[in-house]
Order: C-alpha cells, then sequence, then structure tokens
C-alpha cells in the first residue's frame, strides 16, 4: 500500500514500498514537493538534497510502520464550532463578549454593577460558566436580563474553561432574537480559557490590582488575547504595594493594543467608561471595528 | 490544566485518521507562547489513550521558539519572556514569526 510521508521542509508525498526489498531505501532523505514511486531499491535523484533524519525508512522496514501527515491546528475543531456559534449570533444581530479573568478578580461583581446600568435599556444576555454551582448566575438575577448557565462538572467532565461546544449548549437555551449585548462570562482561570475561541466577536479581561504586576509576563496568552483590561479593585491602591505603572508596562509589552480601563466594581469608578465599550461592541459601531 | 481537553482533541483528529489501526507515536508542534505544559500533555495522553488504538503510543512533542519581526528595521528577536520588543531598535512594532504554533504534524501507523 502507498506510504504517505512528511518531510522536514513541510512537504510530502505518497510512494510505494511493496515491490522494494525492504530496508534497502536511503536511511534520510529530503525532497522538495514533488512525487515520485520508488519501485526498486535504490532511486536516483536528478538534484542533490540534504539528508535529515525526518523521513527516516529504515524503523519502517522491520515493524511495517508508516507516516501519516496531518497538519491540523489541534484546536480546529474548537474554532469550527466557535465560527458556527459566531455566525449563529450575527444572524440574531447579536454582538458578544468573552469576559475571562482568574476566580476572584470581580467578573461577577462587575456584571452585577453593569446590569444595573445597561439592562434597563439594552436587551442583554448572559451566559454563565462555572466549574458547579449557580451561584455566580443567581447574583445576576433580577436585573432582567436573560441568564443561561453552563456548568463544565454537568456533562463536559468538569472543565476549567468553557470551550466551543459548550456555549453551543448554552446558546440554545438563550432567546438570540431578543438580545443585542451577549457576555459570556467565563470560568475564573487565568490560564485555560485564553486557549478557546468560543464564537465570540471580542475578549475583555477583569484583572485585579491585588494580583500583582507580573501577571501578563507570566500568563501572556490571556493578556495577549484582551481587547480590553478592565483593571478592578482600584479602591484597594492605598493599601497595597502594587506598582501600577510596571503592571500596565508588562501589560503593554505583551499585548501593545490592548484598552485599559481602571475600575471598581465596589464604588462604581470606571463603570460608565466599561459600559461605553461595552455599548460600543453592538450596533453599528461596532460593524467597522476589526 | 486543560491538557486534558488539548489530549482529547489530538486524539479525535489522530483516531478518526488513523481508522482502527494500531498507532505507536504522534508528533505535535507547540509553540513557546502556548501555554502548554509538556510532561502534563504527556501524562494526560499516557491515561486518555489506555486502552485503544492510540494506547502505548508516544507523544512526541516538537517545542517551537517564539520569534519575533520587527516592522521597522526587520531584525528578528527570539523571545523567552513575551515581552514583544526587538531587540536590535527596541520597536514594539513587531509580528510574531512563530512560537504560537498548534498542530499534529504526524502520526506512525502499524501496517497489517
Amino acid at each position: 500500500m502507498g506510504r504517505f510521508h512528511r518531510h522536514s521542509d513541510g512537504t510530502t508525498h505518497d510512494h510505494d514500498h511493496e515491490d522494494a526489498p525492504l530496508g534497502s531505501f536511503d536511511p534520510a532523505h529530503d525532497h522538495d514537493g514533488h512525487d515520485h514511486p520508488h519501485d526498486g531499491g535504490g532511486h536516483d535523484h536528478d538534484h542533490t538534497h540534504e539528508h535529515r533524519d525526518v523521513g527516516d525508512h529504515s524503523g519502517y522496514a522491520e515493524t511495517g510502520r508508516s507516516r501519516v501527515a496531518v497538519l491540523e491546528d489541534i484546536l480546529g475543531e474548537n474554532d469550527r464550532v466557535a465560527a458556527e456559534n459566531g455566525q449563529a449570533l450575527a444572524r440574531a444581530g447579536v454582538r458578544a463578549v468573552n469576559l475571562m479573568s482568574s476566580p476572584g478578580a470581580g467578573k461577577t461583581s462587575l456584571l452585577k454593577r453593569t446590569l444595573a446600568i445597561l439592562a434597563p435599556t439594552v436587551r442583554i444576555g448572559i451566559l454563565e460558566g462555572d466549574i458547579a454551582t449557580s451561584i455566580d448566575a443567581d447574583q445576576l438575577e433580577g436585573y432582567g436580563a436573560e441568564i443561561a448557565l453552563v456548568n463544565t462538572s454537568k456533562g463536559f467532565g468538569g472543565e476549567c474553561h468553557l470551550d466551543a461546544v459548550m456555549v453551543r449548549s448554552g446558546l440554545r437555551r438563550l432567546p438570540l432574537d431578543d438580545i443585542d449585548l451577549l457576555v459570556i462570562e467565563n470560568v475564573g482561570n487565568l490560564v485555560c480559557p485564553a486557549e478557546f475561541k468560543v464564537g465570540e466577536h471580542a475578549v475583555a479581561m477583569v484583572y485585579a490590582v491585588t494580583e500583582g504586576e507580573e501577571k501578563p509576563l507570566k500568563y501572556p496568552v490571556m493578556f495577549r488575547a484582551a481587547d480590553v483590561v478592565v483593571v478592578n479593585k482600584i479602591d484597594l491602591l492605598p493599601y497595597l504595594d502594587f506598582d501600577l505603572d510596571k503592571f500596565l508596562a508588562n501589560l503593554h509589552a505583551v499585548n501593545p493594543t490592548a484598552r485599559v480601563i481602571q475600575a471598581s466594581a465596589r464604588t462604581g469608578d470606571g463603570l460608565d467608561e466599561w459600559c461605553s465599550w461595552l455599548l460600543g461592541q453592538t450596533g453599528d459601531a461596532a460593524e467597522s471595528q476589526p | 490544566m486543560h491538557e486534558m481537553s488539548l489530549c482529547e482533541a489530538i486524539a479525535s483528529s489522530v483516531a478518526k485518521l488513523a481508522d482502527g489501526g494500531t498507532v505507536t507515536s504522534v508528533s505535535i508542534r507547540v509553540g513557546h507562547f502556548r501555554q502548554v505544559v509538556p510532561d502534563a500533555l504527556e501524562f494526560c495522553w499516557g491515561m486518555l489513550t489506555e486502552g485503544t488504538n492510540l494506547g502505548g503510543s508516544k507523544l512526541v512533542i516538537e517545542q517551537v521558539p517564539a520569534v519575533i519581526e520587527c516592522e521597522k528595521c526587520g531584525a528578528e528577536t527570539r523571545l523567552d519572556m513575551p515581552i514583544l520588543m526587538c531587540e536590535a531598535c527596541g520597536s514594539d512594532k513587531v509580528t510574531m514569526v512563530s512560537g504560537e504554533e498548534f498542530r499534529i504534524d504526524s502520526f506512525d501507523i502499524e501496517e497489517d
């Protein structure tokens, strides 16, 4: 049967080993992207090539192994579902913001304040992601927002993040036609949620000044993904050794274009700016944004 | 922390293509800026694939260095820390050349 090989230059080719005496191949060879049959033991090329260890066939002679090239993104399936989610949201005229942070940074407190301000005039949906419990979702009840809870412990293996399939299941429980702005409150976690697109149009991050200045350097994937970073709990600054300028420099180093909003979900500082940013994600204004 | 999900994604793609054949190793490429712990990935891989046609297969992880290219002076900088700044001229107008890869390259399968 034909064997599929991948070479170090990224090219692949099929060739037949059946007619060839096993073990008689060059131990390694590098091709420049062409197909050719290897009938017979030796083979001649009218070009020179380097010998590398990729494409080593010597092991296959005894074990009968072959190499199959895949060249697929590991999260390709997630990204496909995320794109479908994004299309479903767009069809319903919903703009979605993926809200991420470490646990305790203040996502839910910020959302409570946000709903108090925006829910009377804007049709808001919340997709609440948590490993277990409805504690956060319960806190957001009573403001007039549509809320769907996704517990990742129920049928999703207790995942530490929302992925596109989980969000799809949450979207099916929301009346998308009655919503203009959807906030997806991700599982509190500074690492994993950033790796999984869910179909959002923008990524917002809440970061609390109690977390330390170095976090952007330690968790660059999430800080790099964020369109806006809400620097929360600034009412605590007088009581901390936190160096805000150093944090902002670290954030700039990993994500030079992120917008920064200093806020306190406790006092309400910065909430107007945050709500304006959210509103800017909806309607015609959002269409022209990257 | 999400290594198990990642292994599930890898195993699912490979299992589809392997079509029941015995897989002996799977090669993946992970960029330096991906927050993936290779040891955790290998551990999860062993657990997840046990008893399947991928059981006992080796997960070969090639780590790709993070490299940026300066839009101003064209210099390339290899990064250890995720500080997106050109080493040569100090500009932060840079583009990522590599370091965010996360893909399955190939797998080896035993033939009947």
